[in-house]
């Protein structure tokens, strides 16, 4: 990375960590050397071919990379429109795009000599792809949750613990993805020495925005070989949804300087829009701040607190954006769209009906709006959604929408 | 320029004892309560006062500050109203310095020059804002100096030699040491190692070093006054105000003067450090 030419969209950030007016370092001082620490480490370690070398064999052989570029043929003839095709990162170890992720940063801390992991999760996708990785290697564990989700995602909670991992209830706060970030701060600036905090998302502050994002540039890099071998050309469209913005971000990057390709993120959009606080809208509904040690778009009100946001996604229910996807949004390079709980759910259902996948809840989100812009699209404009999470996790909460008791 | 810190700690060291510095969160339980305890603080002993602005994500911050400051939002303070808590103290008190301490996001909403505008004319003499390291100087500390308040910052124990002058290039007033790596109210500091910390900074500055994180009883604040220029409490003063709260967190009749106690208790103790 960063090879590229002087005017790419993909040099950032700046020294500073910054993507134009967004991203920094806004840390607690007690932080601070160690995130100098994880840059320098960081910076060493990509440029290390033996680095690359671990990696990618874990990539391979533990999480089953290459995830296919797959045709969605039935969901094409039903929209009859766009050729649509999904990258299927919901066929990796742990059943996401996160483990992606977590390996690199896993190996690092290795490197680092740091013997104590600590994590934050909502869904508990990026807890339970941590844990994995930290069974693996043999590391202790400590997963914060916020106690509200929990109480809603039993099942990754025990996952968690069955992998050795100690799950903390988080109740401080609102008690969710926020406020468990928040809490895996506070643990950081306590065990400074041996601890690596390895974040989720392409959030917090530098260098982990571009580091998550460097990390999960595989699923774009895989996506435009495959599409190159299938098609044999690019795609003309990308399709990822967003909540702090990592799986889009690893799908959109590779192809940012990629001019005639037209690159979509969707955010949730809850209830709609237009209920106040009841989505997870940053982009659409936020404004500039800074939490979590990166300045970017947040729900917020008018004195600056954070708040809430809802969606039926407990992934995508993040109050903030990365700050990559909130300056690519301001230079106009990627449209961000939304998608209320009601058109995910519909189309969680429409794609394990059509194609025999249950979508995870955060790519039906994605999925919701291939389905509004495939019809408008001739038959020759090639789409790529990225499925970047299988639905096991969401059958409960899907069920109890559609009110079915399981 | 010399500030209304300046002046006091400069005072203070004429006197030979150590500021008692004590942090409340601005519109803790309520606002006018929260006034009535800052009034009360100077006459009880605290010689620089903190005044927490609220936020709903302190990162650094532990259990008993962290409800400090839901308590005070959810009985709807905000930064405007902080900012009016401190012009109300300034009718009375013209000499005790004021210290806003909090993070960044509600300031940067607020607009920083608009910001920086209110509180000087509000009559804060510095601040604290956690989440501001001196890689991100140019979003407030500058301008806040421009503007004429001290930005204090503060040292820790992973601030090494090498990355301390870089801390200590823009801070002014004093600077807070933070006695351990944690967040607020976590635990009694390592006084031994204090001393050593306290020793190292001053060998790269003539500011006054104020400690802090730790610090809950008399004693405390005798041991550590007797090593630094200041003596911070924050956690131990929020959980004696909370003590006195009812079931849904309303002042008690005992609110204020059970705070005011304490920090007496502490004045006495830092003013015995010396003797």
């Amino acid at each position: 990375m960063n090879q590229q030419a002087p005017n790419s969209l993909r040099n950032g950030p700046d020294e500073r960590g910054r993507f134009g007016l967004f991203g920094g370092r806004f840390v607690a001082e007690t932080l601070m050397p160690l995130i100098l620490d994880l840059e320098r480490a960081y910076a060493q370690a990509r440029t290390d071919p033996a680095f690359r070398a671990e990696l990618d064999g874990l990539l391979k052989h533990y999480v089953g990379r290459p995830s296919p570029l797959y045709f969605a043929e039935r969901m094409t003839e039903h929209l009859g429109g766009a050729k649509i095709y999904f990258k299927r990162d919901e066929l990796n170890h742990t059943g996401a795009h996160k483990i992606n992720n977590v390996l690199g940063q896993i190996l690092l801390a290795r490197r680092m000599g740091k013997k104590r992991i600590i994590a934050e999760t909502g869904a508990g996708q990026h807890g339970v792809a941590t844990a994995t990785a930290c069974a693996r290697f043999g590391l202790e564990c400590v997963v914060y949750m916020g106690a509200v989700d929990v109480e809603r995602q039993k099942p990754n909670v025990f996952r968690m613990n069955m992998l050795g991992a100690k799950v903390v209830p988080v109740r401080s706060g609102a008690r969710t993805l926020k406020d468990a970030m928040n809490e895996a701060l506070r643990d950081w600036v306590t065990n400074v020495a041996d601890t690596f905090y390895c974040i989720g998302t392409a959030a917090g502050p530098h260098p982990y925005p571009a580091m998550v994002r460097d990390f999960q540039c595989v699923i774009g890099e895989e996506a435009r070989a495959q599409m190159l071998q299938a098609e044999g050309r690019l795609p003309d469209s990308l399709v990822a949804a967003i909540g702090g913005g990592s799986n889009a971000i690893g799908l959109f990057h590779p192809f940012l300087d990629d001019k005639d390709v037209a690159i979509y993120g969707v955010e949730a959009a809850g209830y709609g829009l237009e209920v106040e606080n009841g989505h997870a809208a940053s982009l659409a509904g936020g404004r500039p701040g800074v939490l979590h040690g990166n300045r970017t778009y947040l729900l917020m009100d008018d004195d600056g607190q954070i708040l809430e946001g809802h969606s039926i996604s407990a992934g995508l229910d993040y109050p903030g954006i990365g700050p990559e996807h909130a300056w690519l949004r301001d230079i106009g390079r990627v449209t961000y769209l939304s998608a209320t709980d009601r058109e995910a759910l519909d189309a969680f259902q429409l794609c394990s009906k059509l194609e025999g996948i249950i979508p995870a809840l955060e790519p039906a989100h994605a999925l919701a709006k291939v389905i509004e812009l495939a019809p408008r699209l001739p038959r020759d404009h090639l789409m790529v959604m990225n499925l970047c999470g299988r639905g096991d996790k969401d059958i409960f909460a899907v069920a109890d929408h559609l009110g079915v008791k399981i | 320029m010399t500030t209304r810190i300046d002046r006091r700690f400069a005072t203070l060291s004429r006197e030979n004892r150590a500021a008692l510095v004590t942090f409340l969160m601005a519109g803790d339980p309520d606002p006018a309560t929260s006034l009535d305890i800052l009034r009360a603080l100077p006459k009880a002993g605290a010689d620089v006062i903190e005044v927490g602005m609220p936020f709903t994500d302190p990162m650094a911050d532990g259990p008993s500050i962290q409800a400090a400051g839901l308590r005070a939002l959810k009985a709807g303070m905000t930064l405007q109203k902080t900012l009016g808590l401190v012009a109300d103290f300034r009718k009375h008190d013209h000499d005790t310095p004021i210290v806003l301490m909090g993070y960044y996001n509600p300031i940067y909403v607020f607009g920083v020059d608009r910001f920086l505008a209110t509180a000087k004319a509000a009559g804060v003499d510095g601040l604290i804002v956690v989440d501001l390291p001196p890689e991100e100087d140019d979003e407030l500390c500058k301008p806040a100096l421009a503007a004429g308040l001290n930005f204090i910052r503060l040292a820790t124990p992973t601030t090494d030699d090498r990355r301390l002058p870089r801390v200590l290039e823009n801070t002014s007033g004093f600077v807070y040491y933070v006695s351990l790596t944690g967040v607020t109210g976590a635990a009694i500091a390592d006084y031994s190692r204090v001393s050593d910390a306290v020793a190292r900074i001053k060998g790269h500055t003539q500011l006054p070093v104020a400690v802090g994180f730790g610090v809950k009883t008399a004693d405390n604040a005798r041991a550590i006054g007797g090593q630094a220029d200041g003596v911070v409490v924050g956690t131990a003063l929020v959980d004696a105000l909370k003590s006195t709260l009812d079931a849904q967190d309303r002042a008690g009749a005992d609110t204020v003067t059970k705070v005011a106690a304490l920090v007496g208790e502490l004045a006495a103790g830092a003013r015995a450090a010396r003797n």
